[in-house]
């Protein structure tokens, strides 16, 4: 009886509701899924701009897509060699 | 001016053949010239839906080969005669037909039919890439069911990697009592997740399995809700807007007698 009177007034999630959740957060992950030729666009593109402020080193230069339970991030780690005296002033 | 459409979904058994063989015969009812091409090579059904599984004389494979002129594998439906299917091959596999002979074949039918209609297989492989090669639109059908709206982007993805930009989508057997409960996604919800302009929404209906045990769409039937439902996605493809079908509502005391369980 308790039960039934849950189900009309009780406030537990709906399964439509959690689907949807559920749905939106596998897509994120799934659309994250970037071929490595774009993965490599990419880093080169960060590399280009990042120069113009400081030098760095590219060979150790590390940058991935981290998955957590509800996101994705895109996660650089690029050792700095030296800073630039003119920072930003050499744009392009 | 003829439009192809292919007819695709990434997962299996949410309705795709049912759709094509639906939307054919509702545009040939309106006296459209239409051709449906089966490419599912290997698991072909499009025959069964239209009831014209004893009349095939010759495939698409024979057609793409160069062995008979397409017109001598159409077949010709026995109460709609503007419609027409291209069967495929049932002892073939999906390799026997590449993108550039569908693209030419559906090219050289394009003098002859208002509508082409594509009937894709499942899956994101060659048989997929081939089945979408000669498309201007797609019309993507998936299920309220989280595997289906996943698989259903994933498609959506590899149609935008190919270029097919112009996209829509059909949600397939809603269960109206269980989406006013909140434990089905409903037309929102997916349209929400996937972003893709929706033309249909189509209830579960009883009448989709006695139809297709008769070889007669359900389309047909003047009662059934599905019916209806792809009578009004034909009026859209023609260009004419049409409100969105309201699904009959549980009472109160219905649904007060489902939860007491009497």
């Amino acid at each position: 009886m308790l039960e039934a009177l849950m189900k009309i007034f009780g406030k537990k999630e709906s399964s439509g509701k959690i689907a949807k959740d559920r749905l939106k957060v596998v897509l994120i992950h799934d659309r994250a899924n970037i071929s490595p030729e774009v993965m490599n666009n990419l880093k080169n593109d960060i590399i280009r701009v990042i120069s113009n402020y400081m030098e760095i080193n590219q060979h150790d230069m590390e940058i991935s897509l981290a998955d957590d339970d509800d996101s994705v991030a895109l996660v650089a780690n690029i050792p700095v060699s030296r800073m630039k005296h003119d920072k930003g002033k050499n744009k392009g | 001016m003829s439009e192809i459409y292919v007819i695709t979904s990434g997962k299996g058994g949410v309705g795709k053949t049912t759709t094509t063989a639906n939307l054919g015969v509702g545009l040939a009812m309106r006296g459209k010239r239409v051709a449906l091409v089966d490419t599912d090579t290997g698991l072909r059904n499009l025959d069964l839906l239209l009831g014209l599984e004893n009349r095939i004389m010759y495939d698409l494979i024979d057609v793409t080969e160069g062995r008979v002129e397409y017109k001598k594998a159409l077949v010709r439906h026995k109460k709609y005669d503007s419609l027409f299917l291209l069967p495929t091959s049932q002892v073939k596999d999906k390799t026997a037909v590449n993108p550039e002979q569908l693209v030419k074949l559906c090219n050289d039918m394009k003098k002859e039919f208002d509508y082409i209609l594509i009937d894709c297989p499942a899956g994101i492989e060659q048989g997929f890439k081939t089945a979408i090669a000669a498309a201007d639109v797609a019309i993507v059908v998936t299920m309220p069911e989280i595997s289906a709206v996943r698989d259903a982007d994933k498609i959506i993805g590899e149609l935008g990697r190919a270029d097919k930009e112009n996209i829509k989508l059909v949600v397939n057997r809603i269960r109206p009592l269980m989406v006013e409960s909140g434990d089905m996604l409903d037309m929102d919800d997916i349209n929400d997740i996937l972003s893709i302009e929706c033309i249909g929404q189509v209830p579960d209906d009883e009448m989709v399995v006695t139809s297709t045990n008769r070889g007669e769409p359900c389309i047909t039937m003047p009662n059934s809700q599905a019916g209806q439902a792809y009578r009004n996605i034909v009026s859209r493809l023609c260009g004419e807007p049409v409100p969105f079908m309201e699904f009959p509502k549980e009472g109160f005391f219905t649904r007060l007698k489902r939860v007491f369980n009497l």
